[in-house]
């Protein structure tokens, strides 16, 4: 019984925690909303666990949302790209609740009900196989997400607010035309089918899809923060709170995991007229968002901006190794995609207890007085250095040899060698100058009253030390990516699983 | 009638990027509603215009496509409340801020918090 709806319950726990948590809990109702959206959390990673080995068992699962039949009501089709997706998620979401449930849900109001709402739409784009109901869900994801930014207020974080909502809106409404215009020639909305229909266009018809598609791209661009739509990243993520900028290392992955669901499943390699059509524009936009990355990243005069533009690094190394497009590459994307969320998410933590131990100066790089659990955190942004980096001994290291040798059977590697290995030199130095500008040229006098409580540090420290274990399973999880890769490339199972004319079952 | 759709379509999108242009915020989030009435008579469109058509197979030579208007359901709900988002963005905005530049005139807002 729920193993048949275990497709769609990531989306329904966070949905009815968050309408659970909107009750009036008497006078004092935050412990009672925390407890509810710890429990649901948990329950939500539990459930993203089973999904996952479920799919890795049977390959896909389908769910057909009231019994409609494929092409005419909408699934929910979770393969193993999305299934991965789901569970980073829940694993991303718990540290960082917990981490919020120390006082940072008292700075504006319904901070936990909208917290499970976000995670709601995010699991919902993972999870569904039709496009205008992705639409739906990133809407879904974009409203919580602006309540989200907003929360604690000021005036700062109120005009980042309203330049995010505006242009997402603007993506929104691109995102409808692109739909639209997709719907006209293919006459369907079914991901899977729409694969099959773009396979038979030609002529005109065509040229049409193409610029939807094209369109697609700049929507998809917008969320994932690629050049030259990145700029509204940096500025927004480094004036929210740090629990929401945590959080939000997830929302760039949506974008990221759109681009891949749509190019490698409607646009891929057996599209014949539209085959591959944003590749050469993800490798050329990939790469040169890393380099405005790097370029950021030397001019940040403050961690959170710098953790920001190391957000964007990352887009730009997924994005220019998945336009290569072979399966072993985009196993080793699907990784680094993995280990970046996690540590970006733990240095916008860091950040966000280093700002607050450090009272005036803040996050600033400037030295500033000695924190009050200074060893700590020096030993944390080791790690976390070492691993966003991509030094070894931890995940940052295995993630971007994967991504070199990989490239390096392909003609393009050359390219892609140098603005990762520069990336990576530039990151080295910014990194470290900051590291050693506010750790160690500290001022003298006692050390800072602030003392960050317990279980922020240990919500930390716990994604912290997720890369470890990534690095210490790094062999089964390739396993996995690779079968991932492999899964995305055979593009006519999809329909196989999700159509019933074409062989699928729906039970 | 595709002609006149078409054009009318075209306007309302060239005016409201016009509008989105601009570098205050009323006159951006009246953009942003516009469009989204372009992209709504846009999507409308993309299940082809019939006239007289029932949206069902069999009863008439010409039928209309009924889920172009489903989704037009679904959009004008989303759009008008994130219009009635933005616009009290917008109005939070001017009044914290205290003007309603959408640019950033003061560079040094970065470091700050």
């Amino acid at each position: 019984m729920l193993q048949q709806h275990l497709a769609i319950l990531p989306i329904l726990i966070p949905l009815f925690t968050a309408l659970l948590q909107l009750l009036p809990w008497g006078s004092r109702p935050q412990p009672k909303r925390r407890a509810i959206g710890l429990i649901a959390s948990i329950l939500t990673l539990v459930s993203t666990v089973f999904l996952l080995i479920d799919v890795n068992q049977q390959e896909m699962l389908v769910y057909l949302l009231g019994n409609w039949e494929a092409p005419f009501g909408i699934v929910l089709m979770v393969d193993r790209l999305s299934a991965l997706m789901m569970l980073l998620t829940a694993v991303l979401a718990l540290p960082v609740l917990v981490y919020g449930c120390y006082a940072e849900d008292n700075l504006g109001s319904h901070f936990q009900a909208l917290f499970q709402f976000q995670i709601m739409g995010i699991m919902g784009a993972f999870a569904t196989g039709d496009i205008f109901n992705l639409f739906v869900f990133f809407e879904v994801l974009l409203i919580s997400s602006y309540a989200l930014m907003m929360h604690g207020g000021g005036k700062f974080r109120v005009r980042a607010t309203l330049h995010y909502v505006l242009l997402n809106l603007l993506g929104s409404a691109l995102f409808l035309i692109s739909i639209g215009t997709l719907y006209g020639v293919t006459g369907t909305l079914n991901m899977a089918d729409m694969a099959v229909k773009i396979q038979s266009l030609s002529g005109d018809e065509a040229i049409l899809a193409k610029a939807g598609s094209l369109m697609l791209l700049i929507v998809f661009g917008l969320k994932a923060a690629i050049l030259p739509l990145h700029f509204w990243l940096p500025q927004a993520y480094s004036t929210t709170t740090g629990v929401v900028a945590a959080l939000f290392a997830i929302m760039t992955k949506v974008g990221v995991y759109s681009i891949i669901r749509v190019y490698s499943l409607i646009f891929g390699a057996d599209a014949n007229e539209l085959a591959l059509v944003a590749h050469d524009w993800l490798w050329v936009m990939g790469l040169l968002t890393l380099l405005a990355g790097a370029i950021g990243i030397l001019a940040a005069r403050d961690l959170r901006l710098m953790v920001a533009y190391l957000v964007v690094i990352s887009v730009g190394t997924l994005v220019a190794a998945y336009s290569l497009s072979s399966t072993a590459t985009t196993g080793a994307t699907l990784f680094y995609l993995v280990h970046s969320t996690f540590i970006t998410a733990a240095l916008f933590l860091l950040a966000d207890l280093m700002a607050y131990e450090r009272g005036k100066t803040a996050s600033r790089i400037v030295s500033g007085k000695k924190m009050a659990n200074h060893s700590t955190y020096a030993t944390f942004f080791l790690i976390g250095a070492i691993a966003i980096i991509g030094l070894p001994p931890l995940s940052g290291f295995v993630s971007k040899l994967m991504i070199l040798e990989s490239a390096a059977a392909n003609g393009h590697n050359f390219w892609l060698w140098a603005a990762i290995i520069g990336a990576t030199f530039i990151m080295l130095v910014a990194v470290t100058r900051a590291g050693s500008k506010m750790i160690w040229h500290t001022l003298s006098g006692k050390p800072s009253e602030h003392s960050a409580p317990l279980g922020k540090r240990l919500a930390l420290a716990s994604l912290l030390s997720l890369s470890l274990l990534i690095t210490l399973f790094a062999q089964p999880i390739r396993d996995y990516t690779d079968a991932t890769a492999e899964q995305l490339r055979d593009v006519d199972s999809y329909p196989y699983h999700v159509l019933p004319k074409a062989g699928g079952n729906n039970e | 009638m595709e002609t006149l759709y078409s054009v009318t379509v075209g306007i309302l999108t060239a005016c409201s990027v016009f509008l989105i242009l601009r570098g205050r915020s009323f006159p951006v989030v009246v953009g942003i509603t516009m469009l989204s009435y372009a992209v709504n008579l846009f999507l409308f469109s993309t299940g082809r215009l019939t006239i007289d058509g029932a949206p069902i197979l069999g009863t008439n030579d010409s039928y209309a496509d009924p889920l172009p208007q489903a989704l037009v359901l679904t959009a004008i709900v989303i759009g008008f409340a994130m219009t009635a988002y933005s616009i009290i963005l917008a109005v939070r905005t001017r009044g914290e801020v205290g003007t309603d530049e959408v640019s950033d005139t003061d560079s040094d807002a970065e470091g700050k918090r």
